[in-house]
């Protein structure tokens, strides 16, 4: 056959085509359980590494089932609903009604008492950030902090999920003297707000840095009545 | 074959492009990826493994292959080949080892875009055998992945005070505690990695003559 014909040049690609589509196909379906729970796996060790836990891929199960106090989900007015705490999908909920949101919520018993853990999720620089927030029983003091992110720059954005940048949230309060809702303010050079309600932003990182304080406003927004009520 | 597979011919495969015709240095490619991951020293030895793992197995599936693409899409089918690749290992590395797969994040995407892997397929692995190419691969992306760890290297100790995440400049050397010293904040930013790449292929040059362009 011709090598440079049309005929031979439409067939060798559409048979390239079909094979490596049918070896992709077939390898992702093969590996999403295991896929799939990984990312539970890697869910749980973040959500315990809010609580201050520390656990790796085998134990983060374990450890999880054992620390875990109760799970249930809240809607924007502050009251309980029906709904899988641990499976709510914080993407579809935000895209969702305020009325209809589910918000999910993770008490844990901690040797420091009892923690709440707040999943927030938003956007950074290169796609979404999102992370878990444990407060103390005063429903005001957080108590610890897990980032993550999909794709932020490494050394710049991504520094979000480190431990030194998470660990600057650790004592800091969501409201002020007057239960005024202000959140965290990730601050740049020359932007002043008082101790407890901010943190240092990341150098080169600005983007993702502002996208994280929005989140944590904006999701703190939507948890407001919850922490009232709970207070 | 009757060329024995580790003759000098083929050695030369590997250490060319560690060398005098080095990807980044001397070729010019894959600036951009040198540019975006050298920040710290890790993802960029991770972003070398990676690239070394595709360059190779692409460099011999497209050499295995070579008698039978057709011309006028040749470049189609090095594109698909490399993108089928790096979604396999991406997806691989996801179900097998979760947590280096977090780590690469946005570098596997990189990969598929990273020149030095077209630009081989195309100038090598096309006209000759698997054995060879496969050494041809496994050379360009070390010479590539030195670069990128020594940008890394620079670019963490001078703008972070750190290597891999552990601090090597001392605390107290910092003019916060009392000392003289201030991390280089550009060097955490990707111009200072062209700079950097602008001097490694000055101190090369000047060292082999050669090189130089009349």
């Amino acid at each position: 056959m011709n090598r440079n014909g049309n005929t031979y040049t439409f067939l060798y690609a559409a048979i390239m085509v079909v094979i490596v589509a049918a070896v992709l196909a077939s390898v992702s379906m093969a590996l999403k359980p295991k896929q799939k729970r990984n990312f539970e796996i890697e869910k749980k060790k973040n959500i315990l590494a809010s609580v201050k836990i520390e656990s790796n891929a085998t134990t983060a199960e374990k450890i999880y089932s054992e620390k875990i106090l109760t799970e249930y989900v809240v809607n924007v007015k502050g009251d309980q609903v029906d709904g899988d705490a641990f499976n709510t999908n914080l993407k579809k909920e935000h895209a969702k009604a305020a009325d209809e949101m589910l918000l999910p919520i993770f008490e844990f018993n901690t040797d420091e008492g009892i923690k709440y853990v707040l999943p927030v999720r938003g956007s950074g620089l290169w796609g979404p950030i999102w992370g878990f927030i444990s407060l103390n029983d005063d429903m005001n003091t957080i108590y610890g902090a897990n980032f993550d992110h999909e794709g932020e720059t490494p050394g710049l954005g991504a520094e979000i999920s480190t431990v030194a940048f998470e660990s600057e949230f650790v004592g800091k309060k969501l409201f002020d003297n007057t239960g005024k809702l202000v959140s965290i303010l990730v601050a740049k050079v020359g932007q002043v707000a008082p101790e407890e309600h901010r943190v240092d932003g990341i150098s080169g990182g600005t983007i993702t840095s502002k996208g994280l304080e929005k989140m944590l406003l904006d999701d703190f927004t939507k948890y407001q009545e919850f922490l009232k009520k709970k207070k | 074959m009757s060329e024995p597979m580790f003759s000098k011919k083929n050695l030369k495969l590997l250490s060319d492009p560690i060398n005098n015709s080095n990807p980044i240095t001397v070729q010019v490619l894959g600036i951009c990826s040198a540019l975006a991951v050298t920040a710290q020293l890790k993802p960029s030895i991770v972003m070398a493994l990676s690239v070394t793992a595709v360059l190779a197995l692409s460099n011999v599936v497209v050499s295995l292959l070579r008698n039978t693409i057709p011309n006028r899409i040749r470049i189609i089918v090095q594109l698909v080949i490399i993108a089928t690749l790096v979604i396999l290992v991406d997806e691989l590395l996801k179900a097998f080892v979760f947590d280096v797969s977090r780590q690469l994040s946005v570098f596997v995407g990189l990969i598929i875009t990273n020149c030095i892997i077209m630009g081989r397929l195309e100038a090598f692995a096309l006209g000759n055998r698997p054995w060879q190419s496969f050494l041809d691969g496994v050379g360009n992306a070390a010479g590539y992945g030195v670069i990128l760890i020594i940008i890394g290297v620079i670019r963490e100790l001078f703008g972070s005070g750190s290597l891999l995440g552990f601090k090597i400049i001392p605390e107290s050397w910092y003019i916060a505690n009392g000392g003289f010293y201030e991390n280089n904040g550009l060097m955490v930013l990707s111009p200072m990695a062209l700079i950097v790449v602008g001097v490694i292929i000055w101190v090369q040059r000047h060292r082999n003559r050669t090189l130089i362009e009349n």
